[in-house]
């Protein structure tokens, strides 16, 4: 037998973005904008998620799909304040992908809800590899995590649209330089907003409430 | 455990070309990987040879080119190596960099009978 080399060129994840395609237009069908929270954990995606929900949920309807870890936890916290939630099954992995969202999405009452929230799970390295069908990427960066996170994981900041700088009320207790922490943000990824804010304590949080508020109402049209 | 993802889509992938070309045995895959995917070669192969186990693809050989993180100047163009922490570009000193290369995730080839 003789060997042959076929050409391939092809993304190995080229069919989680096929699938997240086919998740987006479903979504933009009910003009339900989506949001996809990255973050190390404890950087405060469930804190985020909740405030939100506080704020917001008298004018919009917010669903979640939660996948952070193997526990319920932050599900049950999302759905003590009424927001309809799913909790996906990672089976230990370390970020969703498009077909797990897929799932999530026939478990949700899709005509009811205009803002998603999608809890991704806890890590920086491999969750901004998958598209999972979204509006708007966001990480959440922490200030007890340190200034110098870009350099570790530049690619996760390059492909955030928006940036949650959270944790601010520790500043005092820390030596987290915004200013040097801005500077590579910025270069990696000049079209990023950046919201430094304390789910704590509330500083910071009316600006990115308005600016989501504004994206939803864009998706409503 | 992102190894074991990664491992499973590039052998789906690799048995869905194989298959195309009717090809009964895959005896090669020509992988393209950057230092940025979070992907470790010995990693990938160690789940590749258990999930390959009685498909065409079992026993093939992973190649794997690695490619460098590299930065480019969004001014003047310039590529570089980034040194830890120094990401400003070495020729003009602007900080407005973008990842050139390092993030790649790709199935190039592969070798079939
Ligand atoms: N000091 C402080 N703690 C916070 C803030 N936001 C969240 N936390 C705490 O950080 C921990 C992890 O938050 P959580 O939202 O569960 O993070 P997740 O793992 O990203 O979902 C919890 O104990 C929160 O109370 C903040 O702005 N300031
Ligand atoms: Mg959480
Ligand atoms: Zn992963
Ligand atoms: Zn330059």
């Amino acid at each position: 037998m003789s060997i042959k080399v076929i050409q391939v060129g092809e993304k190995i994840l080229g069919k989680n973005e096929d699938k997240a395609a086919e998740n987006k237009k479903r979504l933009d069908g009910r003009k339900i904008l989506t949001v996809n929270i990255m973050s190390s954990p404890g950087a405060g995606k469930t804190s985020l998620i909740l405030s939100t929900i506080k704020q917001l949920s008298k004018k919009y309807k917010i669903a979640v799909i939660e996948g952070d870890v193997a526990s319920s936890v932050d599900a049950e916290k999302v759905n003590a304040v009424g927001a309809p939630v799913v909790q996906i099954n990672t089976q230990g992995g370390c970020h969703l992908d498009a077909f797990m969202v897929e799932e999530g999405l026939d478990n949700l009452p899709l005509d009811k809800v205009d803002l998603l929230f999608i809890e991704n799970v806890g890590n920086l390295i491999c969750p901004n590899n998958y598209l999972l069908g979204e509006d708007i990427r966001l990480m959440i960066a922490s200030l007890p995590e340190g200034d110098d996170k870009p350099y570790k994981y530049p690619a996760m900041f390059a492909d955030s649209d928006v940036v949650i700088l959270n944790k601010t009320d520790l500043q005092p207790y820390l030596d987290f330089k915004e200013k040097a922490f801005r500077q590579v943000v910025d270069g990696l990824n000049p079209d990023v907003i950046i919201f430094p804010v304390s789910c704590k304590t509330g500083v910071g949080m009316q600006e990115w409430f308005t600016w989501l508020e504004g994206k939803i109402k864009e998706k409503k049209g | 455990m992102h190894e074991a993802s990664i491992t499973e889509s590039m052998l789906s992938l690799a048995l869905e070309k194989a298959r195309e070309a009717k090809a009964a045995k895959v005896t090669g895959i020509n992988l393209v990987v950057g230092e940025l995917a979070g992907v470790v070669p010995d990693c990938v192969q160690f789940y590749f040879d258990v999930i390959s186990k009685n498909t065409m693809a079992e026993g093939a050989r992973l190649n794997f080119e690695i490619k460098p993180t590299q930065i480019k100047c969004r001014k003047c163009g310039n590529v570089f190596t980034p040194a830890d922490h120094k990401w400003e570009c070495p020729k003009c000193g602007d900080s407005n960099v973008e990842i050139a290369s390092g993030r790649e995730c790709y199935m190039e080839s592969i070798e079939v009978e």
